[in-house]
């Protein structure tokens, strides 16, 4: 890694054994810190898009009745409550969902049972709303229910907004994860510049009573911090890279409609791209307010 | 703020010095020194030379009286005043303080560098300077492959290089040999010739008598102030190295000076 950013300095910090080991703990950092922060913004992206996507459907379930001759009842009920759903302003369209689909989604509870046979399965219609139209579901339930009973009306609300609300607490956690991280980022700058300031002594007691301003040997620590930032944030994010396309195509790959997409957008990864920029500034800055509150204590 | 070198340059009022909670090294020690003067500091082992000197390059603070530099009382000086005032110093330690991870030219170029001057003046005056004391073939080296004798001539170079309007050296000569020691000595003549005052902490006392300057001697934590004939005469005659030291404080005054504080 000499070959990154070497620069000249009037003390010999690259020397010291802190700066082989500083760039790959700050590695690790942003590493992790790649990981929280697409984990974040992918949440954030699909919990905005449950909350504008799915919200915009509603499912409307009949109960059958209970005897299985009354079929054409059955039907009139379903053609009645389509009736009302297509006059009703705001959706854009409804439809029946066909037995064979709803027997799929049983099959996983229920097995391969060819048929629904005396099952008393309801009866669902997918509604569409209009984009950006907003449905009275209330009074839309209450005209069915007069028109068909047994109708029951599901915005999808309950169960969304407790899907939201797990988003939103996950991407706090990595929120917090971040801080942490920059946290612990700071801390070890602080104390590798504080045994940087000790190793050095003699040499900054020399600088000092040339006339070095105290400035002029923080520059010395922050321009170190930043290279060194820089060189760790990269091989953080060089590694980060293949394992968030990993992820990405594990996800992918597992074809569950209710999983998240983790396919992160340019804007996603130009704001990676930036942590290494970022973590490498706050160590620079640390390393630099660091020196200049241990050299004011000198004479 | 200017300051009123005419004023004096060192004033030291009933200065005592401890190094901790330990006995007084330094009592009661008041003097001056005059802008363009030469004294020599002597006094045996222990006596407290480095002692006074650090007290005067403001390596250490004084546990009571008043020390002024260059006009400015140290003690009410704010602290980011203080580098300001150290740059008008030059300082030759005893055990030289080279940074060894630096060569020799950058180990003399350290006090332009902070100073802030450009890279092209510091090659040309540094390389000159190293010309002069006789290290022209050892720039690069670094001072842990140099003799005693040469890693002593680098550091008063250091000392040297930024025209300070004091110096202090602390025994100068004490690893060269007596033509060495003479070649330095007409440096810093030349040097106070033209304006800067020096101190000369030094054990020989046959240097001292040759030329002839004024003598703080300490004995027992106590300054005693001797005055001799200038003796330049006697000096110049003893070596024809005059000529060369003028042209080495040359090289050390080609750069711009800061005297704001």
């Amino acid at each position: 890694m000499k070959f990154m950013l070497a620069h000249r300095s009037d003390l010999p910090l690259d020397r010291d054994a802190i700066s082989r080991f500083l760039p790959w703990l700050i590695a690790f950092m942003v590493y992790l810190a790649c990981l929280a922060l697409a984990g974040m913004l992918t949440l954030g992206a699909v919990a905005e898009r449950w909350d504008t996507g799915i919200s915009g459907t509603l499912t409307v379930q009949i109960i059958p009745s209970e005897s299985s001759a009354a079929a054409p009842k059955e039907v009139r009920r379903i053609e009645a409550a389509l009736d009302i759903l297509r006059t009703t302003p705001g959706i854009a369209g409804a439809e029946v969902i066909g037995e064979d689909r709803i027997m799929a989604l049983l099959e996983p509870w229920l097995g391969s049972i060819g048929g629904s046979g005396d099952l008393p399965l309801p009866r669902l219609i997918d509604v569409e709303l209009k984009a950006g139209a907003e449905v009275d579901t209330a009074a839309l339930s209450k005209r069915l229910r007069q028109a068909v009973p047994g109708t029951t009306v599901d915005d999808h609300g309950v169960w969304l907004d407790k899907l939201v609300r797990l988003l939103r607490a996950v991407e706090i956690l990595a929120s917090l994860v971040l801080l942490l991280i920059g946290s612990a980022t700071v801390g070890t700058v602080v104390f590798t510049t504080r045994t940087g300031l000790a190793i050095h002594q003699e040499a900054i007691e020399v600088l000092h009573l040339i006339g070095a301003q105290d400035s002029y040997v923080a520059k010395q620590f922050a321009t170190r911090a930043l290279i060194l930032g820089l060189r760790g944030g990269i091989i953080g994010l060089v590694l980060a890279v293949p394992t968030l396309m990993g992820i990405g195509v594990l996800a992918a790959r597992m074809e569950a409609g209710l999983l998240p997409d983790f396919t992160l957008t340019p804007a996603h990864w130009a704001a990676m791209v930036c942590l290494p920029l970022v973590v490498a500034l706050i160590a620079m800055l640390t390393a630099r307010l660091t020196v200049m509150k241990t050299l004011a204590e000198m004479l | 703020m200017t300051i009123d070198d005419n004023d004096c340059v060192v004033r030291f009022e009933n200065i005592g010095f401890r190094y901790g909670l330990g006995p007084e090294i330094l009592r009661d020690i008041s003097f001056t020194l005059a802008p363009g003067s030469l004294h020599f500091l002597t006094g045996s082992s222990g006596a407290g030379k480095s002692s006074l000197l650090k007290l005067i390059y403001l390596a250490a603070k004084p546990s009571r009286g008043l020390i002024t530099l260059f006009g400015r009382d140290i003690a009410t000086t704010p602290r980011r005043d203080l580098p300001a005032l150290r740059r008008r110093v030059g300082v030759v330690f005893q055990e030289f303080r080279l940074l060894h991870h630096l060569s020799a030219f950058d180990n003399v170029a350290l006090p332009l560098r902070v100073a802030g001057t450009r890279e092209n003046d510091i090659r040309k005056h540094v390389a000159e300077l190293l010309g002069w004391v006789g290290l022209e073939n050892h720039m690069n080296a670094r001072p842990t492959t140099l003799s005693g004798g040469q890693q002593q001539r680098v550091a008063i170079a250091r000392a040297v290089i930024a025209r300070p309007k004091l110096l202090l050296a602390d025994e100068p000569t004490g690893n060269v040999d007596d033509r060495m020691a003479l070649r330095l000595m007409h440096l810093f003549e030349e040097l106070n010739k033209l304006g800067t005052t020096i101190v000369i902490a030094t054990h020989n006392e046959s240097l001292v008598k040759r030329l002839g300057r004024s003598c703080l001697r300490l004995e027992e934590g106590q300054l005693e102030i001797g005055a001799s004939a200038p003796n330049r005469a006697a000096m110049a005659a003893a070596s024809g190295a005059g000529g060369a030291a003028k042209q080495a404080v040359g090289a050390a005054a080609g750069r711009p000076r800061g005297h704001a504080v």
